[in-house]
């Protein structure tokens, strides 16, 4: 609808103007924060402009684990990758497994196929969080404590992704599958040749989403990694904050941060189409 | 609705289907089942030995004022968090939507936070409100207002709510702006030339044409609410101070890991669970309505 | 070339029997259309002759060799879709090569059939685009194409003009016709459009709610259609049909009219005739009320009456006729010939 008001249309954008740095402002001071040095932090009112330290805050961060004196931390290097294997394993193992059950429901009549089709779906809502000591245990139990295989698996078994490909699947037209049939295609070679390459825009969408979840676990790193070498970036930020009085080397702190949030708010924007896909598709 | 062509035989869908059925049931199915048989036990206080006990942990959770409490705290955390993240959202939404040209960019700007941990989103605000530090108590402290979540239970809660909603008010703007550009122009313009103002045309026929979303989105909700936000509180408070930020999961966490009182965590596991489960029915119905073919 | 021979046929789904025991014989090298109306199994007996769908009982024979426990692939026979079915992701070549990389065949083998295909069907400038940057005219040809290059035994066409307009259609239905003709393949065609199957088939077979009504060449199914169904089915605008009784090689009307007929059937019975084997004349039999006139190009349809009676008829004469003819009556003749006469209790013919 035009609207034929010139106030309206500005008073529309100063609106949105105030929700974009409501949504700007905690992250812009972080960033501040993790670019001056810790005298500009701990006098405060801290500056609302970026300061000259970036690079050092940010070298110390990533490989020294922060400033001497201030106790001593893994580099942050080391938990970006142990994060990037996590979220990573988490996103490609979800994504082909689900690939892989999708297309069994939706392209095959077996004996029981109705009964794993229900147990696929329960796990559709209940999050780890519900569950989490008895998986606790069992992940204890196969000696899988500190380790990746232990951080990832119990993360891939929900169903969110088999129902996106299930209701995806199911829009392909019949005649795709005919036609390939046709054609003298097995089962294993139309999920190779067309299934899969028709359904590259929705594993892109889920990709985005499921790499943020995985990037973003907090509680079950949390108890999974005792060991430092394992920690995820999340957890270790949250270790670095001070406790009480203990002192902490706030720029440094702040640069993790910024650190923790680049990756996953790099693909959401760059990937911005199919996040917005994804995200729109994969909850309904 | 069922694929009219399919392919034969069955061993090889059992194959396919196997690794997600196998990581379902022992990560899943498997806890899930010793969740419910462990709420029926008591450790000693050694941890010994375990002893039956029935429904005694029920009885004791629901008896007990702690856990009444964090129930009470739960329900009001994320009320607020759905009520602030759902009015931000919808505002927003409504405004982009009202643009011809710049949605585009608005929604760019406004998104990117649905990818920042729960976690995070918690620290970047307890630093902004560290009582020693953070630029929003001294500026209060300018204002003769003297801010410590650490020992104000209301400003701990305050606090929580602030960075969970903050958070989520994203994901609330794109499904809102989603369901806002779905509604037919022809709707909207009918009710124009009706008369009717913009508000107007907006509480009346925009508001009821969403409700499906915002029904979605309410569940959705409520579920971050009770769940993803664990990162948050465990950031900001601990639960504390004196339990006044311990939500129902942080207290399976905090009685299960920290106390060690597995019998008490496994019935509260329970009680979420059946939470879950009904909202997960109420959204399933909901998804039967929308999908069903 | 080959022959496809379906002996008794039937096919469920769950409780409903959709095929009711169907034997058919297609001769080498001939185009048969099946034609029915929407849900008469017409698409399942293609499905079942491509090996996409299981018969219940009954045999598949190709060549004399029962085909039933064979995938689609090993009958040999290509299919064309309603909706083409393109592979979306695959470029022009690749969707009619796809096939033939599967059976393993050589490469120069591969891209001289395809070239020949492509060739036949002047898809040359076409074979690197991606079936999205294609015409509606353009995909169905590559659809084609996809079945040429396989140098089947047997064409399966589902409906394969129905996605196109009616301008497209009328053209692609001459070049599926040209091309059957030049190739000489045996061919199945499955359509709802009766004038598809009146212009395309060597024979045609109108199918009814599984059973087959009539299998004849145009011409037969035309002009003596075995059943009421048939007759009602195949014809634009469709057979008018006015219940009789018949006694002693007279019938009489509703409305009292007799008329001859050569027929030593006696009892109830339904009277068809075409609209266009109308002529007007003062001294026909049939008196009409005339209702409606619809100019409709070269022809004009006159609705109405049967004088005296609540049957109505359409009459299409050449020419012009005068929209005054509206409340009046006029009278109607027809050649002896053109009288279809049906059993009112089995509908099958009489005359």
């Amino acid at each position: 609808m035009v609207e034929k008001k010139k106030s309206g249309y500005w008073l529309t954008h100063a609106g949105l103007i105030i929700g974009v740095l409501f949504i700007f402002f905690p992250v812009w001071l972080t960033f501040v924060a993790s670019t001056v040095n810790q005298e500009e932090i701990i006098n405060p009112p801290l500056p609302l402009w970026p300061g000259t330290e970036i690079f050092e805050n940010y070298y110390h961060a990533l490989f020294k684990g922060g400033r001497e004196g201030y106790g001593s931390n893994e580099p942050v290097i080391n938990m970006l990758i142990n994060s990037s294997i996590m979220a990573l394993g988490i996103t490609i193992g979800k994504i082909a497994i689900s690939l892989l059950s999708a297309f069994a429901i939706v392209y095959f009549r077996f004996p029981f196929r109705k009964t794993c089709f229900w147990l696929i779906f329960m796990t559709l809502m209940l999050p780890v969080e519900v569950r989490i000591v008895p998986t606790y245990e069992v992940v204890a139990n196969l000696n899988l404590l500190n380790s990746y295989t232990g951080l990832i698996f119990p993360l891939i078994a929900s169903a969110t992704a088999t129902f996106l490909f299930r209701q995806f699947f199911m829009t392909i037209p019949d005649e795709m599958v005919e036609a390939a049939r046709m054609d003298g295609c097995s089962p294993m070679r139309f999920f190779k040749d067309i299934l899969i390459p028709i359904s590259k825009t929705n594993i892109a969408a889920l990709f985005v989403i499921l790499f943020i979840y995985g990037w973003n676990q907090y509680l079950w790193p949390l108890l999974m990694t005792t060991d430092p070498d394992m920690k995820t970036i999340v957890i270790a930020l949250d270790a670095m904050i001070p406790a009480g009085d203990d002192f902490a080397h706030w720029p440094t702190v702040m640069a993790t941060a910024m650190l923790a949030m680049l990756p996953p708010i790099a693909v959401v924007i760059g990937m911005q189409k199919f996040f917005v896909k994804g995200l729109l598709e994969s909850d309904k | 609705m069922e694929k009219r062509v399919i392919f034969k035989g069955w061993w090889l869908p059992a194959l396919l289907v196997a690794p997600q059925l196998i990581i379902s049931f022992l990560f899943f199915f498997y806890p899930s089942g010793q969740a419910l048989w462990n709420s029926l036990f008591l450790p000693d206080p050694f941890g010994l030995k375990t002893e039956f006990v029935g429904l005694d942990n029920f009885k004791f959770l629901l008896t007990d004022p702690y856990y009444l409490e964090s129930f009470k705290t739960t329900i009001f955390f994320s009320t607020a968090v759905s009520f602030f993240s759902m009015a931000i959202g919808l505002y927003l939404a409504a405004l982009a939507d009202r643009l011809i040209k710049g949605a585009g960019v608005y929604q760019t700007l406004l998104i990117w936070p649905y990818a920042i941990a729960p976690a995070i989103a918690g620290v970047l605000w307890l630093f902004l409100f560290n009582g020693n530090i953070g630029l929003v108590s001294y500026y209060l402290k300018g204002l003769g207002y003297e801010w410590n979540h650490t020992l104000n239970g209301d400003e701990a809660m305050f606090l929580v709510i602030l960075a969970s909603t903050w958070g989520r008010i994203s994901y609330n703007f794109l499904f809102f702006l989603a369901g806002l550009q779905a509604i037919p122009k022809s709707v909207i313009e009918a009710a124009a030339i009706d008369g009717a103002s913009f508000w107007k045309r907006f509480f009346t026929i925009v508001i009821p044409l969403l409700s499906p979303i915002t029904f979605f989105l309410l569940v959705v909700n409520i579920v971050y609410a009770f769940f993803d936000t664990f990162g948050v509180i465990h950031t900001i408070t601990s639960g504390g101070p004196e339990q006044s930020t311990t939500i129902l999961v942080y207290k399976v966490f905090s009685d299960g890991f920290v106390s060690q009182d597995l019998g008490s965590s496994a019935a509260q596991s329970v009680i979420l669970l059946l939470v879950v489960g009904v909202l997960t029915v109420v959204q399933f119905k909901y998804i039967e309505r929308k999908v069903h073919y | 070339m080959s022959e496809i021979k379906l002996e008794n046929l039937k096919k469920s789904f769950g409780k409903t029997e959709v095929i009711h025991d169907l034997s058919i014989d297609v001769k080498d090298g001939e185009l048969i259309v099946i034609v029915g109306p929407s849900g008469c199994g017409k698409s399942t007996l293609l499905r079942m002759v491509a090996g996409l769908e299981d018969a219940n009982q009954g045999n598949i024979l190709i060549d004399g060799k029962k085909v039933n426990e064979l995938e689609p692939m090993e009958r040999n026979i290509a299919m064309v879709f309603q909706n083409y079915a393109l592979y979306p992701h695959m470029t022009v070549f690749d969707n009619m090569a796809y096939g033939l990389k599967i059976a393993k065949i050589p490469k120069e083998e591969i891209n001289s059939r395809v070239q020949k295909a492509a060739d036949i069907l002047e898809l040359g400038q076409l074979l690197e685009r991606k079936p999205n940057q294609l015409s509606g005219g353009q995909r169905q040809r590559v659809a084609m194409g996809r079945a040429i290059v396989r140098n089947p035994v047997a064409f399966l066409f589902d409906e394969p003009l129905s996605n196109l307009d009616a301008k497209l259609r009328v053209q692609m239905r001459l070049e599926i016709k040209k091309l059957q003709t030049q190739l000489k393949t045996t061919s199945l065609y499955v359509t709802h459009d009766q004038v598809e199957a009146m212009t395309l088939a060597d024979r045609m077979i109108v199918m009814n709610q599984g059973n087959v009504e009539h299998i004849g060449t145009p011409l037969e199914v035309y002009t003596k259609p075995k059943t009421l169904f048939t007759a009602q089915f195949i014809g634009s605008p469709a057979m008018n049909i006015l219940s009789g009784d018949c006694q002693k090689g007279q019938i009489s009307l509703s409305n009292g009219t007799t008329l001859k007929t050569n027929s030593n059937h006696s009892g109830k019975v339904n009277v068809g005739l075409r609209p266009e084997d109308f002529i007007m004349d003062d001294n026909g039999l049939i008196k009409l009320k005339v209702e409606l006139v619809e100019l409709i190009g070269a022809n004009t349809l006159i609705h109405g009456k049967l004088e005296n009676s609540n049957e109505v008829l359409v009459a299409s004469i050449a020419g012009v006729i005068s929209e005054d003819k509206v409340g009046k009556n006029i009278n109607l003749a027809f050649k002896d010939d053109k009288l279809h006469l049906f059993n009112a209790n089995t509908d099958l013919r009489i005359n």
